[in-house]
């Protein structure tokens, strides 16, 4: 492919210039239906959770559903709120959108497959995911009506308070990585399932994940929602298109998070059945995507069955979770890790 | 070097591109109707009877400093962690005494009572 397109007697600077669109292009849409159909497993999931048996009735067994909802979105008219700041009202959907979408770029897919190999990986990621919050607060602001503003208020104080964990996860991850190139931090966890950071960062990756339902105002942490409260938090005043685009962002978000989670935790696209004798063999031939998308598939299952199971915190207690319990475990982690490099203990730091 | 991140600004320009470009189709496809009891905001059916950009609890704002503070120190702890292999036992014991004064802040932010929501 690269090198028919060099082939066509482009100017290098153009050729390359196409090669990086096709490549992102193959990114951005198997994830745009990722997303569509995330939402439609949400549904069924949650559904036969409770006894139902969900969307049936568009396209085949209801398979096309999200695509109708889509075009449903599509077409719903953009209301502005007569008080609110039109700007910053429009301005919101689009920063929530954009960095759930362009933390893709440096997301490996494979020891090969990857758009940017770049050595500050995670740092782009960790500054992407935390522009969400922007978003957020500027939608609540800018929507000029109580609902929101006091969804967006819920909403800065506990993404911030998550992401202080979520940061000090990372730093556990960097430390065993030696890294922050996620190519070489799924590389570090090499030989088997017992070399994978989960084990060595076993409360680190507890926290990572709970971080990261809190960070995408994922239930048990959607206060910034609380629609038995705040009817829809930050969202009240947005419809058609401009809803859709906070909603997309929260499910593309969902995915990385799970994503970001196989590959610093679970190794990534490396096979689980590394170093076991006769199972290795026999499953040498799957290639490494399928592992990393069943990983994540995983990971993407556990969201919504969370959601199903727990009901959602009070705003006290998520705030008591994440400053008093979270916090805490971290740091006297990162303190016993450090130590545990530097004695080289165990299988894992020698 | 710096080629391996053009990518990722052309991805930046294309994520944000793709928002762009959906609003401005919500806006072509859909209809634009607006009337007054349309475009007044939500509350509960009654008309607002406040201004919506009220006062809030100060908490919201004690949290945000506690945050860059402790964002601060992650920041600190990033490079440190790439290398702490090399660094060896001194660059532990450094970050151990680092951490330490941020714990003790922490335990006075926390007999403080900042961190209590009732």
């Amino acid at each position: 492919m690269a090198e028919f397109i060099q082939g066509l007697g482009l100017p290098e600077a153009l050729a390359t210039f196409i090669i990086i669109l096709i490549k992102i292009v193959a990114i951005l849409m198997p994830l745009l239906l990722a997303l569509a159909y995330l939402t439609f497993a949400e549904r069924k999931v949650l559904n036969y959770f409770q006894a139902r048996v969900g969307p049936l009735h568009v396209g085949p067994r209801g398979w096309l559903t999200p695509i109708a909802d889509a075009i449903k979105m599509l077409f719903k008219e953009i209301i502005i709120p007569s008080g609110a700041n039109r700007f910053l009202f429009l301005l919101s959907p689009v920063l929530a959108f954009g960095p759930a979408m362009a933390a893709w770029a440096v997301i490996p897919f494979d020891a090969e497959l990857l758009l940017a190999d770049v050595n500050a990986a995670l740092l782009y990621v960790l500054a992407l995911t935390s522009f969400a919050v922007y978003g957020i607060i500027l939608a609540g602001w800018a929507s000029n009506s109580k609902y929101p503003f006091l969804g967006a208020m819920r909403s800065a104080a506990q993404v911030v308070s998550y992401e202080l964990a979520m940061g000090f996860a990372l730093v556990g991850v960097i430390m065993a990585g030696q890294s922050l190139n996620l190519r070489e931090i799924v590389l570090a966890q090499q030989g088997g399932l017992w070399m994978w950071f989960w084990l060595p960062l076993l409360p680190l990756f507890v926290i990572y994940f709970i971080s990261g339902l809190a960070e995408t105002n994922r239930p048990p942490f959607d206060l910034a929602e609380g629609e038995s409260e705040i009817v829809a938090g930050y969202q009240v005043e947005y419809s058609g298109i401009s809803f859709g685009l906070f909603f997309m962002a929260e499910y593309a978000n969902m995915i990385l998070i799970s994503v970001l989670t196989s590959l610093m935790f679970l190794g990534g696209w490396l096979s689980p059945f590394e170093g076991i004798p006769y199972l290795e063999e026999w499953f040498a031939w799957v290639p490494g995507i399928v592992w990393l998308l069943l990983k994540t598939s995983f990971f993407l299952l556990l969201f919504l069955w969370v959601r199903a199971t727990f009901p959602r915190y009070r705003y006290d207690q998520l705030m008591r979770l994440g400053w008093k319990v979270l916090i805490p475990i971290t740091i006297v982690w990162l303190i016993l890790l450090g130590g545990a490099i530097v004695g080289e203990v165990g299988p894992w730091f020698d | 070097m710096l080629e391996n991140y053009l990518p990722i600004l052309i991805f930046l320009i294309i994520g944000f591109g793709v928002a762009v470009v959906m609003l401005a189709l919500g806006f072509v496809l859909g209809p634009q109707r607006p009337d007054q009891a349309k475009r007044s905001p939500y509350e509960c059916g009654f008309e607002a009877f406040e201004d919506s950009r009220m006062k809030f609890d100060v908490r919201y704002y004690l949290v945000a400093i506690l945050f860059i503070i402790f964002d601060l120190e992650i920041a600190f702890l990033f490079p440190w962690a790439v290398v702490l292999k090399e660094l060896g036992m001194f660059g532990f014991l450094a970050m151990v005494m680092f951490l330490g004064i941020l714990v003790i802040g922490f335990i006075y932010e926390w007999k403080k009572g900042a961190l209590e929501w009732e």
